[in-house]
């Protein structure tokens, strides 16, 4: 009996321990959720002005280039993956990954090679637990992207975009990321990054403007040469804030289920252990009154 | 939104780096450097889109004063007496 209310009691402690780390993971995230917000809007401006420029480039002049132009045929196909560095986020990895997995079975089935690059210390595991092997992988720092590591992403996948399939290049680059919709909300997307299509930023063009006729300095296909690269870091970078934006709120919501889950145990766990007590009493009293009765001579 | 007839009276400028907004207000002369050479954009200017070389971007505010930025590998565009500055660091020097 005493043995069974110790059992309680020590659940109860463990729980209200657990319950102190969830929460403060909570309250922590909720903190940074605002943070990771605002950077993403921050970023809009000079996203939406790159995407613009792109898009005038594009539409406006017939140039081939490399970046724009549909190969006849994709033999390999890359998939950038962003997950988080950390897990007790809920499904916020392993969400993207599931999606990556069906991407890849459906460019494999349409006869490409499935290369991959990785961001974030999850996909890593993923990926060495199933030995599988990546092109490159990027690790730390996914809940607080910096432009320099978009940079060095964004050259990466130029740099394997520009070289053959034969030689290890690419020539059909996707991404998959977590969308920040809502703080309850998350959507795993799916972009296809290169050859481009222009993707508007988080709001549509304005239906009035129509883009002028520009002029270019130096030449059309310099231009698309120095804007492409800044176009893809800028997407790589919009995605990498997203991404931090949503692991953020992802987290958020799961401590705050675990918080919730603690609280019930914690309520469920004193119930018994307030019974257990009880009963162990009532049968301490109902050994004494019968030790009693038995010692009291019968009349 | 005033003179909806014309077009407005100036420029409107803004310079953007990646992960902020560096500087937006109407000013009525940008003087550039391109990697042609130096541009000064004014009112009605034909729309551009033109690669900056390195180099420091002025910009004639409406009441006569200066601002300056640098725009390190950026570019600029013009399109309907909007001109906007973009690159990965821009910051104003003044």
């Amino acid at each position: 009996m005493a043995a069974q209310l110790r059992v309680y009691r020590q659940k109860i402690k463990s729980a209200q321990t657990t319950k102190k780390i969830t929460r403060a993971m909570e309250l922590i995230s909720a903190s940074r959720i605002q943070k990771a917000q605002a950077r993403v809007a921050a970023s809009g401006p000079y996203a939406r002005a790159v995407t613009n420029a792109v898009s005038a480039v594009a539409t406006y002049s017939n140039v081939d280039h490399i970046l724009t132009t549909e190969p006849e045929k994709v033999e390999r196909a890359l998939i950038v993956i962003f997950t988080s560095d950390r897990g007790l986020a809920g499904a916020f990895s392993s969400n993207v990954l599931k999606e990556s997995e069906q991407l890849a079975t459906l460019l494999r089935s349409e006869g490409k090679e499935v290369a991959y690059f990785l961001i974030g210390r999850k996909a890593a595991a993923y990926f060495s637990f199933r030995k599988r092997p990546a092109e490159k992988t990027w690790t730390g720092g996914t809940d607080q992207p910096t432009f320099e590591v978009a940079k060095e992403i964004g050259d990466a996948l130029v740099d394997i975009f520009v070289r053959d399939a034969s030689d290890g290049g690419v020539d059909e680059i996707h991404v998959v990321y977590n969308r920040f919709v809502s703080m309850v909300t998350q959507l795993p997307e799916i972009v296809r990054l290169l050859p481009l299509e222009v993707v508007e930023g988080d709001e549509a063009p304005a239906g009035t403007d129509v883009l002028p006729l520009y002029e270019f300095e130096p030449e059309v296909g310099d231009v698309l040469d120095a804007l492409l690269p800044v176009y893809i870091e800028s997407r790589i970078f919009n995605s990498m804030l997203q991404s931090a934006a949503s692991e953020h709120a992802a987290r958020q919501r799961a401590m705050k289920s675990a918080s919730d889950n603690a609280d019930k145990l914690i309520r469920d766990y004193t119930r018994l252990a307030n019974n257990a007590r009880q009963s162990e009493i009532t049968q301490q009293i109902s050994e004494i009154v019968g030790g009693a009765d038995a010692l009291t001579p019968a009349r | 939104m005033a003179d909806v007839s014309g077009a407005a009276a100036t420029l409107q400028v803004s310079v953007v780096s990646a992960d902020h907004e560096v500087w937006s207000g109407d000013a009525t002369q940008v003087i550039a450097k391109t990697t042609e050479g130096e541009i000064g954009i004014l009112r009605g200017h034909e729309p551009l889109l033109a690669i900056l070389s390195e180099g420091e971007v002025r910009v004639t505010l409406s009441d006569g004063k200066r601002i300056v930025a640098r725009a390190d590998q950026g570019f600029l565009s013009v399109e309907n007496d909007r001109v906007t500055i973009v690159a990965r660091a821009a910051e104003l020097v003044s």
